[in-house]
């Protein structure tokens, strides 16, 4: 034991073991063996450690841009070659060949108009995206505030959460029919079921990162006897906004799940109009498309939404 | 005597799910303007709730509790506290957390750059001009706790509490943290009420210590009056005959009269 105890400090300090050994009066033979072989131990250590530093280094390296590069890569070409197989035994299923150049036409034009129930693939996605702008928009201003006051007001808190309890857990599109009945215009109702859906995780996660505020930071406010829109800015606001984040980042993440399946239903136009529509001239080319174009387009969301988060997180070890 | 804390006859009890927790019974203490006073006793004895008390913290369930003449009905920055564990907003830098009490209590009748030299004064006074724009994340525990003491400080409050201000630094940060302490109060002339559990801090730092029972129902056992002559010297005490028997008389308080309730239960 006591050579593994010099062993380890030999590693920064080699002199360092033996000069306490003297300050306590005890340097016996044995000890003074062990210190000798503690300190062969740790030279033969640092000779082991040197030549595989060149080489070595080099080939971490390589293996880093294994894991980061070419696993992601193996990947879509393991999809890609399922795909093919899957293609070659079927009659109608596109290949990705097939697919490839169909989207080649698709997205030679992506801004064409001619009328209504055929606009370029473009000008669906712009649609799409407008109505979850508007939607996730409208749900985070209610959304956001009514987290801090339900956070902060604990009667506000149970009187509305067996409300919330029954309500989140209602797929969006049931939601559906009242817009269209409330509204009498299906982009609108569209619009109303991204709020519905995209309103939840807003509202609970900052209900949730006001109730996690540290009460030591409450203390401190008492304390200095902050006004309440200093309590607000600097203490209430800071400390909720990762929490609240995330709730956006989720809330998006719905959001975009949810216009897809709305659009099928209500129709004119939109990505998800757009890919059911090919579903109704049969094209199935197009359908892919229409889903690598919605995988893309949430995983964009998503990042930006990460990037945004980072910028304002706090986080004590950054 | 000047009676600038009064605390007469303060009982707390704690609604807790397992019923009612009676925390202090009984606590009658007077503070002199300008005394140093520290509260020691065995951890649960309700020493930080005695603190919590006199920060207006939390209100007592029955008893008087003044300050300077007025009661203490809620926090307010005339009695400003150094928390445990420094309690510093990770946003702002150290700057921005000793500016923020500053803002407040001065905001109203001086200009900016009034506010801004009061804030550099105290961070110069804890030995941290250099740090100001560092977010505490960025410096030491040591330091941390120096922000949250200038924070405090540069508020002028006419009662500074402490809650075990030093007890999470090592040993070798916390004597100098200590001897730091006592130029800065006399520095400064605040009142002083200290919870800490380390007797040498007690003895080395107070004019008088006031020692608590332990827990449930906790009272003040014994006031012991520290007659060390200031400015202290931590060197010289360790060889003072005197020191050594103020010392022995609170270790003698605490683990003879109230030996550790866990203890006492084996």
């Amino acid at each position: 034991m006591n050579t593994a105890v010099l062993t380890g400090a030999a590693g920064f300090d080699p002199d360092g073991p033996s000069a306490n050994l003297v300050l306590d009066g005890q340097t016996p033979p044995a000890a003074s063996a062990a210190i000798a072989a503690a300190r062969s131990k740790a030279g033969d250590a640092k000779l082991a450690i040197r030549p595989l530093s060149a080489a070595d280094r080099k080939r971490a390296r390589n293996r880093q841009i294994v894991s980061t590069l070419v696993a992601p890569l193996a990947g879509l070409a393991l999809l890609l070659l399922v795909w093919e197989l899957a293609a070659e035994h079927s009659q109608q299923f596109p290949s990705p060949l097939v697919t490839w150049h169909s989207a080649q036409q698709v997205f030679a034009h992506p801004f064409y108009d001619n009328g209504p129930n055929d606009v370029g693939i473009g000008w669906n996605l712009l649609a799409s995206l407008q109505r979850v702008a508007y939607g996730f928009g409208l749900a985070a201003l209610a959304g956001i505030p009514l987290g801090f006051a339900i956070g902060r007001m604990r009667f506000l808190n149970r009187m509305l959460s067996p409300i919330i309890s029954l309500l989140r857990p209602v797929s969006p599109l049931a939601w559906l029919p009242i817009g269209l009945y409330v509204f009498s215009n299906a982009p609108a109702a569209a619009i109303y079921t991204i709020f519905i859906c995209s309103i939840w995780p807003m509202m609970i996660n900052t209900a949730i990162g006001v109730q996690r505020i540290p009460a030591d930071y409450l203390n401190v406010a008492r304390v200095l006897d902050l006004s309440t829109w200093k309590v607000f800015t600097k203490i209430l606001l800071p400390s909720v906004m990762p929490y609240m984040m995330t709730g956006v980042r989720l809330s998006v993440g719905t959001a975009w799940l949810v216009i897809v399946a709305a659009e099928m239903l209500t129709g004119g136009t939109g990505i998800g109009f757009w890919l059911w529509n090919e579903w109704n001239n049969l094209n199935l080319a197009h359908i892919i498309i229409a889903i690598l174009v919605i995988g893309v387009t949430g995983m964009v969301l998503e990042g930006a939404l990460m990037l945004i988060a980072r910028r304002f997180s706090y986080d004590e070890a950054r | 005597m000047e009676r600038f804390i009064v605390v007469q006859h303060v009982e707390m009890v704690f609604d807790t799910a397992r019923g009612p927790f009676h925390a202090l019974k009984g606590i009658n203490l007077d503070i002199a303007r300008g005394e140093f006073i520290s509260l020691i006793g065995h951890s649960g004895c309700g020493k930080s709730t005695l603190l919590n008390l006199i920060a207006g913290l939390t209100l007592p369930t029955s008893g008087v509790m003044v300050c300077d003449g007025r009661e203490i009905h809620a926090p307010g920055p005339d009695r400003a506290v150094v928390f445990q564990n420094h309690s510093l907003l990770p946003w702002l830098t150290c700057y921005g957390n000793v500016h923020l009490g500053v803002e407040r209590v001065f905001g109203g009748n001086e200009s900016k750059a009034q506010l801004k030299a009061r804030t550099e004064a105290a961070l110069d006074l804890v030995g941290l001009p250099h740090a100001a724009h560092k977010h505490p994340h960025e410096i030491s525990g040591g330091m941390k706790q120096r922000v949250g003491i200038a924070r405090a400080l540069a508020m002028s409050p006419k009662v500074l509490l402490m809650d075990e201000p030093f007890g999470a630094l090592d040993a070798l940060t916390r004597a100098k943290l200590q001897d730091e302490l006592q130029g800065i109060v006399a520095a400064s002339g605040a009142t002083v009420v200290m919870v800490t559990h380390d007797v040498d801090e007690a003895v080395l730092l107070s004019d008088r210590i006031v020692m608590l029972t332990n827990g449930p129902a906790a009272t003040i056992g014994e006031i012991l009056t520290v007659d060390l002559p200031r400015p202290r010297e931590r060197l010289a005490l360790s060889e003072d005959p005197h020191y050594a028997h103020l010392r022995a008389q609170v270790l003698e308080f605490l683990y003879k009269r109230q030996a550790h309730p866990q203890a006492k239960a084996a």
